[in-house]
C-alpha cells in the first residue's frame, strides 16, 4: 500500500514539475497557459493525496475554472505579431537560472532536511470538510474573512477601472496586419545586436512551432 | 500518505515548483507569462501550507483556511494583473515588458 | 472484496457513459421530432418506425466522412478541444443520483439521511460531501473545449465564436453558481444525495422559485441554446467555434452539447424537483416489503425512483426544446446586459433573501416556503417591471387602418370580414 502511494506521489510530482517547466520554457504562450492548467490539475491531485478534498475542488473551480480562463482570455486579447527570432526570455536568463538553482539547492533543500519538523504523532485521517471550514470562517477567522471580501471588492473595482477603455481613445476600427506591423516598426527599431535565440535547453524538445497559431486572431 | 511519503518530499516538490515559478517570473518577457510564473509560486506556497496542515496539525482547520486565503489573494492578483496587461497592450500595442520603457532616461 | 468493488465501479461508469451517449443519440431524434411538431412539419420519419433509426444513420454518416485537419491549425490543441468538451460533459454525471437501488436490500435506508452508511446505491457513482462544488467545478472547465477549439482552428469565424462563447459562459457562470448556492443554503448541505433527501414532502422548486428561474435561464445560457445561441449564429459566424471541425470531431462537439443538455436537466431535477423522489414511493416500498420481502421492495423502489427521475428529466428536455422552438435569438449586447445587469443582481437578491427568511422564521419549513414563494414571485414581477420600463415602445402600428374608399365599399359587409381584410393588408 505504501508503495502504491509513493508511486502516485511520484507521478503527481513529476506531472507538476514537468508541466511547470513547460510553462516557463514553451514558446507559444497559449501552450504555456495549457501547461499551466495541467500543472494546476497535478496540484489538485496532490491535494487529494493529502486528503484535502475540499481544497482540491476549490483548486479546480478557482484556478482552472477562473484564473486560467482569465489568463487565456488575456492572451487572446493581447495578441501580437510574433517574430520567431524574437527571444521569449530576457537576456539575463542565465543568471536568473543560476540564482533560482542556487536558491533551490543551497538554501531550500538543506533547510528542509536540517529542520526538525514536529510531525503529528497520531496519523489519523484528518477531515476538514465544508462544514468545519464554514464554522471556522464564521468564528475564529471572521475578521480575515471580511478583509478578504473587501480585498476582492477592491480588486474587482480596480480591475474594471484599469481595463476600462476611454470612449475617446477607442480605436474606431481594428488595425490590419500591415498597419500593425508599421506601427510596431516605428515604435521599436529593433537593436541589431541581440542574442540569436537564448532559450533554455528544455525547449529544445519543442522546436519552433509554425507561427500560424499566434496569428489566429488576425481576422478578429 | 503520511506513513508512505515523508514531509520532506512534499516540501522539496513545493520548493522545486517555487523555483521554477520564480525563474519564469524573472526571465520571461511576456507580461502574462510573468503572471503565470507568479501563479506557480503561489501554488507552491499553497502546497506547503496544506502539507504542514496535514502532517503537523490535521486536527485544526487553520492550514486549510490559510490556503483558501492564498487562493483568494491569487485570484484578486490575477484579475488586477491581467487587467494591467490589457491596459499596457492598449497603450503600447505590446505586452513585452522590455518594450514598455517610456520612463527610462 | 476490494477488487470486486473496483470492478463494480468500472461497470457502473461504463453503463452510465453508454446510457448517456445513447441518450444523446435519441435526444437528437426527440428534439427534431418535437421541433417538427412545433413547426407543423413531420420531422425525420424514414429510417425505421417513427424515424427511430435516424440517430444510427446520422452516426454512420458522420463516421464515414473524411477526417480533415486544417493545415494552419495547431494540431494538438485542435484535437484536444473536442475531447475536453465531451469529457467535462460526461464527468458531471458522477455525482448525480439517478435513483435509490440499495444493494444491501433495505429500501427504508434510502429515505433516512441518518442511515447514509447503510445505503450502497447502484444508481449513483460517487456520493461525495462536496457534490455541488464538483458540479460547479466541472461546468467551469467546460469553457476550455469551446475556447480552445476557436483558437486552434485558426479561422476568423471559429475565433469569434470561441471568444463570444467563453465570454458568455463566464458571465452566466456567476448567476448559475449563485442559483445553485441558494439550494445549498436552503438545504443546508453540499451533497447531492442529502439535497434529494432534504426535499422530503417539499420540492425546493416552491421556496426557491426565484432561484429556479435564475437557474433555468443561466443553464440555458451555459448550454448556448436559443435564445442565447449567438455563439453559433449561422448568419454571422457560419457555425461558430466548430466551423473548422468535421466528421467525428464535429460529432464530439455535438455530443457534448446534448449530453450537457441532459446533464443540466438532471441537475435541475436533483436540485429543484426532488431528484428521484416521487410521492408515495416510501409507502409503495413498505407495501411490497410486507408482501414479498425486502429484496423485491428494494428492486421496486429502485426502478420506480429511476423512472420518476427520467420522467422529470424528459420534462425539462421538453421545456428546452420548447424554448428553442419559440424564442428568437438575442443580440450580443443584450446578452451581456441581461447577464450582468439583470440576472446577477437578482441572484444576489436571492442569496440575501433566503438566509434572512430562514433565520427570521426558524423551524417551520412551510411558513418559510410560503414567505419565500411570495417574495420570489414579487421579485420576478418587480424585475420585469423595472427591466421593461426603459424599453422604447414601438411607434409603428402593426395593423394598418383600412383605407377610406375600401371601408366605404366594405361597409355593407360584416365587421368580421373588415377585420380580416385589415389584418391581411
Amino acid at each position: 500500500m505504501d508503495l502504491v502511494v509513493q508511486i502516485m506521489f511520484g507521478v503527481t510530482g513529476l506531472l507538476i514539475l514537468g508541466a511547470a517547466f513547460m510553462v516557463v520554457s514553451v514558446r507559444n504562450i497559449i501552450h504555456a497557459a495549457l501547461w499551466l492548467i495541467t500543472c494546476f490539475f497535478g496540484i489538485a491531485m496532490l491535494y487529494l493525496l493529502l486528503q484535502a478534498e475540499f481544497l482540491a475542488i476549490v483548486q479546480i473551480l478557482l484556478y482552472i475554472g477562473a484564473v486560467a480562463v482569465l489568463v487565456l482570455f488575456a492572451v487572446m486579447l493581447t495578441r501580437q505579431i510574433d517574430d520567431p527570432d524574437e527571444p521569449v526570455l530576457f537576456q539575463r536568463w542565465r543568471s536568473t537560472l543560476l540564482i533560482t538553482a542556487i536558491l533551490f539547492a543551497a538554501v531550500l533543500v538543506p533547510t528542509i532536511y536540517n529542520h526538525n519538523w514536529l510531525i503529528f504523532a497520531d496519523p489519523q485521517p484528518a477531515f476538514a470538510g465544508p462544514r468545519e471550514l464554514g464554522f471556522a470562517f464564521m468564528n475564529a477567522y471572521l475578521l480575515p474573512f471580511q478583509i478578504a471580501a473587501v480585498l476582492l471588492l477592491a480588486a474587482l473595482v480596480g480591475a474594471i477601472i484599469i481595463a476600462m477603455e476611454d470612449q475617446e481613445q477607442r480605436r474606431v476600427r481594428v488595425l490590419t496586419l500591415a498597419e500593425e506591423v508599421a506601427l510596431r516598426g516605428e515604435r521599436e527599431p529593433s537593436p541589431p545586436t541581440r542574442p540569436a535565440n537564448p532559450q533554455p535547453a528544455s525547449s529544445s524538445s519543442n522546436p519552433t512551432p509554425p507561427p500560424a497559431p499566434e496569428q489566429a486572431g488576425e481576422g478578429a | 500518505m503520511i506513513s508512505a511519503v515523508p514531509l520532506e518530499w512534499v516540501l522539496i516538490l513545493a520548493s522545486g515548483l517555487f523555483c521554477v515559478g520564480l525563474f519564469g517570473a524573472l526571465s520571461r518577457r511576456h507580461a502574462v507569462s510573468m503572471l503565470m510564473g507568479i501563479e506557480l509560486m503561489l501554488n507552491a506556497v499553497n502546497i506547503n501550507l496544506v502539507a504542514f496542515w496535514r502532517y503537523t496539525q490535521p486536527d485544526e482547520v487553520g492550514g486549510m483556511i490559510f490556503a483558501l486565503f492564498v487562493i483568494v489573494v491569487a485570484a484578486a492578483e490575477a484579475a488586477v494583473g491581467l487587467a494591467m496587461a490589457i491596459a499596457i497592450y492598449r497603450t503600447w500595442q505590446t505586452v513585452n515588458v522590455d518594450s514598455v520603457d517610456s520612463l527610462r532616461g | 472484496m476490494d477488487i470486486f468493488l473496483i470492478v463494480f465501479l468500472v461497470v457502473q461508469v461504463l453503463i452510465i457513459t453508454l446510457a448517456v451517449t445513447t441518450g444523446f443519440a435519441y435526444l437528437t431524434w426527440y428534439e427534431r421530432r418535437l421541433l417538427a411538431r412545433f413547426q407543423n412539419r413531420v420531422g425525420p420519419n424514414r429510417a425505421g418506425p417513427l424515424g427511430l433509426l435516424q440517430p444510427v444513420a446520422d452516426a454512420v454518416k458522420l463516421f464515414f466522412k473524411e477526417d480533415v485537419i486544417p493545415t494552419a491549425s495547431d494540431k494538438v490543441v485542435y484535437l484536444l478541444a473536442p475531447v475536453l468538451a465531451v469529457m467535462t460533459a460526461i464527468v458531471i454525471w458522477a455525482v448525480i443520483p439517478f435513483g435509490c437501488f440499495n444493494l444491501n436490500g433495505d429500501h427504508t435506508a434510502c429515505f433516512d439521511p441518518a442511515r447514509r452508511d447503510e445505503v450502497w446505491n447502484a444508481l449513483q457513482v460517487a456520493e461525495v460531501n462536496i457534490g455541488i462544488l464538483f458540479i460547479l467545478a466541472v461546468t467551469s472547465i467546460g469553457v476550455y473545449g469551446i475556447t480552445l477549439a476557436g483558437w486552434a482552428s485558426n479561422s476568423k469565424y471559429a475565433m469569434l465564436g470561441g471568444i463570444r462563447a467563453s465570454a458568455q459562459l463566464i458571465s452566466y457562470e456567476l448567476a448559475f453558481g449563485m442559483a445553485v448556492l441558494s439550494v445549498v443554503m436552503f438545504g443546508g448541505t453540499l451533497s447531492t444525495w442529502e439535497i434529494v433527501l432534504a426535499q422530503e414532502g417539499l420540492w425546493f422548486f416552491f421556496p426557491l422559485i426565484l432561484g429556479f428561474l435564475l437557474f433555468m435561464i443561466s443553464a440555458t445560457a451555459e448550454l448556448v441554446r436559443t435564445p442565447f445561441d449567438l455563439v453559433e449564429a449561422e448568419q454571422e459566424l457560419t457555425s461558430g467555434y466548430n466551423t473548422e471541425y468535421g466528421s467525428m470531431k464535429f460529432a464530439l462537439f455535438f455530443m457534448s452539447e446534448y449530453i450537457k443538455m441532459i446533464a443540466m436537466s438532471a441537475i435541475a431535477t436533483t436540485l429543484f424537483l426532488g431528484g428521484w423522489r416521487f410521492p408515495g414511493l416510501e409507502t409503495l416500498g413498505d407495501g411490497v416489503a410486507a408482501l414479498a420481502g425486502p429484496w423485491p421492495a428494494a428492486i421496486i423502489v429502485g426502478l420506480v425512483s429511476l423512472g420518476s427521475f427520467l420522467l422529470k428529466v424528459a420534462m425539462f428536455l421538453f421545456m428546452l426544446v420548447w424554448l428553442r422552438a419559440s424564442w428568437p435569438r438575442m443580440r450580443y449586447d443584450q446578452l451581456m446586459q441581461f447577464g450582468w445587469k439583470s440576472l446577477l443582481p437578482l441572484a444576489i437578491l436571492n442569496l440575501v433573501m433566503i438566509p434572512v427568511v430562514v433565520v427570521l422564521v426558524p423551524d417551520n419549513r412551510y411558513i418559510q416556503t410560503a414567505i419565500l414563494f411570495v417574495l420570489g414571485i414579487a421579485a420576478i414581477f418587480g424585475a420585469a417591471r423595472i427591466g421593461g420600463r426603459g424599453r422604447v415602445k414601438s411607434k409603428v402600428e402593426l395593423v394598418q387602418p383600412v383605407a377610406e374608399g375600401k371601408q366605404a365599399s366594405a361597409a355593407s359587409s360584416a365587421p368580421a370580414s373588415q377585420q380580416t381584410s385589415g389584418v391581411a393588408s
